[in-house]
């Protein structure tokens, strides 16, 4: 938070009486300063009398800032290169292409004459992440305002840590687990759901097995432990005061909440749900191995089918020729657009505001 | 409306650390008490004490006897944020709520007792900013953040945000000392007005504060550093600046302290 100038304290409040006993100690600590000469600069080459010292030619400084402005440099002819390469191997494969790749549903680059489309799988990615977020945001949510504004201390501590090795789980275990033991228990739900909520469109028929919702459940799972961390960070950074402002006029602990602690991590917490959706989007293997890998749009989320961008290029590559890995790489250039609308668009959220959360980031 | 606050063998922690030791003061309804006292002597938290904001703080506790118009309120059935409702506090730091306009942070309150109507709401904002001298500096930018605001137009927000809420009794840490002394003339001027209807005790450092609003003035001291803070005395502004009775009082008052 912005520090105003409240630490001005007791200036310009009294009367006369005080600001006569300000000036004693300053003058006195003047009058310090006077007989030790200047201690903290011997070698006397500065603030000497004379002019004041010339800039360095070649200093720390400058040093340091050739230094940085070589890294950033560096990164920027990197990206470059990578960008050149990934065009120029996507830009025959899709002159090759013989139906739209926008609006093809199918994934054929390989046969001659090759034919693919990314929509199902832009689709795919898409709703499999929207859909992990669904789930995901509100649970880690909640944990977080738990384990920051609940819970005991040192239980808040040890379930943070508990959350926090949840993330350092290697995705392929989520991928394993999710195909061989939880696919059974999502089947019976899909089930459930379609006999008592199958007038929603997305609840339709089966076969149940290898589908989004399996996706999802499994990718929210994933997203969690970040989503739930850093919103933790976020709470927890909220300043006393504010909270003890809302306690002050008569609120509750939950009042208190949607007062002071979820207005000012507002910013933080769309990052956080911004990092979590950058990781669902370019999840790769726990998709691969949990989705039905179909090329169809539909939006029945319990049928096994669904597939996902990064999937597909995991599970294709191998058996790719090259127009095969042209078109993998144009695939991966379209998630890489979609991440970057993600983060754009986040940014302008965070922007709009930014008047009213300068002062509080 | 006014309540008489009376205090008995008040003792409040920090954990281990006895913060404040037995304290008793009677403050009666419709007057202005000052606290006064070296810092670190226990002010704020006796303070604090008084709407049980202590407690918010992990291992903070208070022991003792606190009662407004004889009800206790640290009994166990009574509900806390109905103590707070009641006794509104203006803190030493101005904390308006970074995220809300200049306009929410002061009706913030009287939506949190559950007041929706544009109307009622814009009305009691006005009142409030304008008994907290704000008004004419914001009028033309309620919209926009409290945060944006110098210091001193932050801790009048904070006042206005108070007593918007008309609570019964109003505590204020040292509500000036990040003001000019325009403003700080205009908040004395305020404790005159609130007294008709509240209950009104400041922390203050200000001697001459004390003397110009206050009706009764009570002095903290500690022995040294460590020792909890106590009530030396407690009387009359007019005695206390005058003739104390004690003689930690008179050295304190007249700048010979420690
Ligand atoms: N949050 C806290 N945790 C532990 N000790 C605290 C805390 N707040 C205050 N104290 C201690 O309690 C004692 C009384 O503090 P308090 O803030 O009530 O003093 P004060 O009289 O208001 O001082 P000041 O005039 O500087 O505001 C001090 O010794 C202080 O160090
Ligand atoms: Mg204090």
């Amino acid at each position: 938070m912005g520090d105003t100038p409240q630490r001005s304290a007791h200036a310009g409040t009294g009367g006369t009486g005080v600001a006569t006993s300000h000036e004693q100690p300053a003058g006195a600590s003047a009058r310090a300063a006077e007989r030790f000469g200047n201690p903290g600069r011997p070698g006397g080459d500065l603030g000497g009398g004379g002019g004041l010292p010339r800039a360095r030619a070649f200093g720390a400084e400058r040093a340091f800032r050739g230094l940085t402005m070589a890294a950033g440099t560096t990164v920027l002819v990197i990206i470059a290169a990578i960008a050149i390469f990934l065009i120029a191997k996507a830009v025959p494969a899709l002159r090759a292409n013989t139906e739209s790749f926008w609006t093809f549903e199918g994934w054929f680059p390989n046969d001659d004459p090759p034919k693919f489309g990314i929509g199902a799988l832009a689709f795919g990615t898409v709703l499999s992440s929207l859909l992990a977020l669904f789930m995901a945001v509100p649970v880690a949510l909640g944990i977080a305002l738990y384990l920051t504004h609940y819970a005991p201390r040192r239980l808040g501590n040890g379930l943070g840590f508990l959350i926090d090795l949840l993330a350092a789980v290697p995705s392929v275990v989520f991928g394993l687990w999710g195909r061989d033991y939880f696919a059974g228990p999502v089947a019976d739900l899909s089930a459930w759901l379609h006999t008592y909520f199958g007038w929603i469109p997305i609840f339709g028929d089966g076969p149940y097995g290898s589908s989004i919702l399996l996706g999802s459940v499994v990718l929210a799972i994933m997203v969690l432990p970040i989503v739930t961390s850093l919103s933790r960070e976020v709470f927890r950074q909220t300043p006393t005061a504010n909270e003890e402002a809302a306690l002050a006029l008569g609120a509750t602990r939950w009042e208190m909440i949607r007062t002071a602690v979820l207005p000012y991590g507002r910013p933080g917490v769309i990052a956080a749900v911004m990092l979590g959706l950058g990781r669902a989007l370019g999840e790769t293997i726990a998709l691969a191995l949990t989705l039905g890998s179909t090329y169809a749009i539909s939006f029945n989320i319990l049928a096994s089918g669904g597939n996902s961008i990064a999937a597909n290029i995991a599970n294709r590559f191998a058996e790719a020729n090259d127009t095969g890995r042209g078109a993998l790489i144009a695939s991966g250039l379209v998630l890489f657009a979609i991440t970057l609308i993600v983060n754009i668009t986040a940014r302008a959220i965070i922007y709009r505001r930014r008047e009213f959360t300068e002062s509080a980031a | 409306m006014a309540k008489r606050v009376e205090a008995a063998n008040v003792t409040a922690y920090y954990g281990g650390f006895k913060a404040i030791e037995n304290i008793n003061l009677t403050v009666e309804p419709k007057t202005v008490t000052a606290l006064i006292g070296p810092s670190g002597c226990g002010k704020s938290t006796f303070l604090r004490s008084i709407n049980r904001m202590h407690e918010v703080l992990p291992g903070a506790r208070v022991e003792g006897n606190l009662t407004i118009d004889g009800q206790d309120i640290y009994d166990r059935d009574v509900d806390v944020t109905a103590v707070r409702r009641m006794i509104g506090m203006v803190f030493q730091r101005p904390n308006p709520f970074p995220t809300m306009s200049i306009f929410e942070n002061v009706v913030a309150g009287l939506r949190l007792n559950g007041v929706r109507r544009k109307s009622i709401l814009e009305e009691s904002a006005e009142k409030a900013l304008r008994s907290a001298n704000l008004w004419d500096e914001v009028k033309d930018r309620l919209g926009k953040p409290g945060a944006g605001l110098s210091g001193g137009q932050q801790q009048r927000l904070c006042i206005a945000r108070t007593i918007a809420v008309e609570p019964q009794v109003v505590l204020m840490d040292e509500p000036c000392s990040a003001l000019d002394p325009i403003s700080t003339l205009a908040i004395e001027d305020l404790m005159f007005q609130l007294k008709d209807k509240f209950t009104i005790i400041i922390v203050t450092h200000n001697m001459q504060q004390a003397a110009r609003v206050s009706d009764r003035t009570a002095f903290f001291s500690i022995e040294k550093t460590g020792d909890p803070g106590r009530l030396i005395e407690y009387d009359n502004t007019q005695k206390i600046f005058s003739n104390p009775a004690q003689k930690k009082t008179e050295d304190y008052i007249t700048g010979r302290f420690g």
